[in-house]
């Protein structure tokens, strides 16, 4: 299946947003994530399912002003 | 006397940006000269493999200073209400400095979307710290909606131009005398930090003015120093201005030698 995570395409096999996670090898790392533009919190990762072509966007802390 | 943000005093009146230094070991020397009431954060697309964000992360941790994060680059209220939220959970604070842009050669608040954005996180309890202009009625509206701390621009972000608008960040101090004010954005050099404590604000935000100093570190603890002149300044209550001169030096007992 392919989806884009980060404005990259991946094929994956996870088919949810927490064995994605574990798949694309972010685990134990400190992160939000959303799924076609809408948050989801990292508790509802597990039951989030994910289909072909779904954007995804993981971000982690960054410098700012 | 400290002003509470949200309910919280901060050990310092400055606060200090993370961003555009040379490295991350001049970042974390610019941190312990300026001894900063917070640093902001913010997100940004993490890649698997390189974690820079991680790496940043356990440096912020390790510095002990709390954590302020922003929407910063958010253009729509959408944007910036989603990054709020996944700040909120990254950084496990409800802490979030509100920054929707509305124009790119000043990067100035969309002060419509930062009002909308302001209520829709102020009601799922967040703690807001609008980016805005002076605006009086704006900042009547961000306290509408929910705001309990306001931060006007000095001047454009990155412009180090300092307080381009003395008369109308002096009218909101006037205002509001009982909200926490910090200004933000503009800031060049220490003495524009120290006229902004000088006008009654209760901290100031700055982060290019030391960043992209020659020596960062240095700047820092110059910036340290002009906001606790500023904010002593602003205790022992500055003299009245006036227009035509006064003799310092008594002119009784002169001695007639003319």
């Amino acid at each position: 299946m392919k989806l884009v995570v980060n404005d990259e395409t991946h094929e994956v096999s996870a088919r949810t947003l927490a064995a994605l996670i574990d798949e694309l090898g972010y685990s134990g790392a400190r992160i939000a994530t959303a799924l076609d533009g809408v948050f989801v919190p990292a508790p509802q990762r597990e039951r989030t399912p994910i289909i072909e072509g779904m954007r995804v966007e993981i971000v982690a802390p960054m410098q700012g002003g | 006397m400290s002003a509470e943000f949200y309910g919280t005093t901060l050990s310092s009146p400055l606060m200090l940006g993370t961003a555009q230094y040379p490295s991350p070991d001049i970042l974390r020397a610019a941190v312990l000269a300026a001894q900063p009431g917070v640093v902001t954060v913010s997100l940004r697309r993490e890649g698997a493999r390189a974690r820079a964000g991680q790496a940043f992360w356990s440096l912020i941790q390790e510095l002990g200073v709390p954590v302020l994060p922003n929407t910063a680059g958010c253009h729509t209220v959408k944007e910036a209400v989603t990054t709020a939220h996944m700040a909120r959970e990254v950084f496990g604070t409800d802490w979030i400095k509100l920054e929707v842009i509305g124009e790119q050669d000043t990067l100035q608040p969309d002060v419509f979307g930062l009002v909308e954005a302001a209520r829709i996180l102020a009601e799922d309890g967040f703690k807001v710290f609008p980016y805005t202009t002076e605006d009086l009625v704006v900042a009547e509206r961000l306290m509408a909606a929910g705001c309990e701390v306001l931060m006007p621009w000095g001047a454009p972000i990155g412009s180090g131009r300092g307080l381009n608008n003395v008369f109308g960040l002096r009218a909101l101090r006037a205002h509001f005398p009982g909200v926490p004010l910090v200004v933000d954005a503009g800031i060049g050099v220490p003495s524009h930090a120290a006229q902004a404590l000088e006008l009654g604000y209760d901290a100031v935000l700055i982060n290019t003015a030391v960043a992209k100093a020659g020596d960062p570190a240095l700047m820092a603890r110059a910036f340290r120093l002009a906001v606790e002149a500023g904010a002593l300044a602003r205790t022992a209550d500055p003299m009245e201005e006036r227009d035509m001169a006064a003799p310092s030096t008594p002119l009784a007992g002169k001695a007639l030698l003319g």
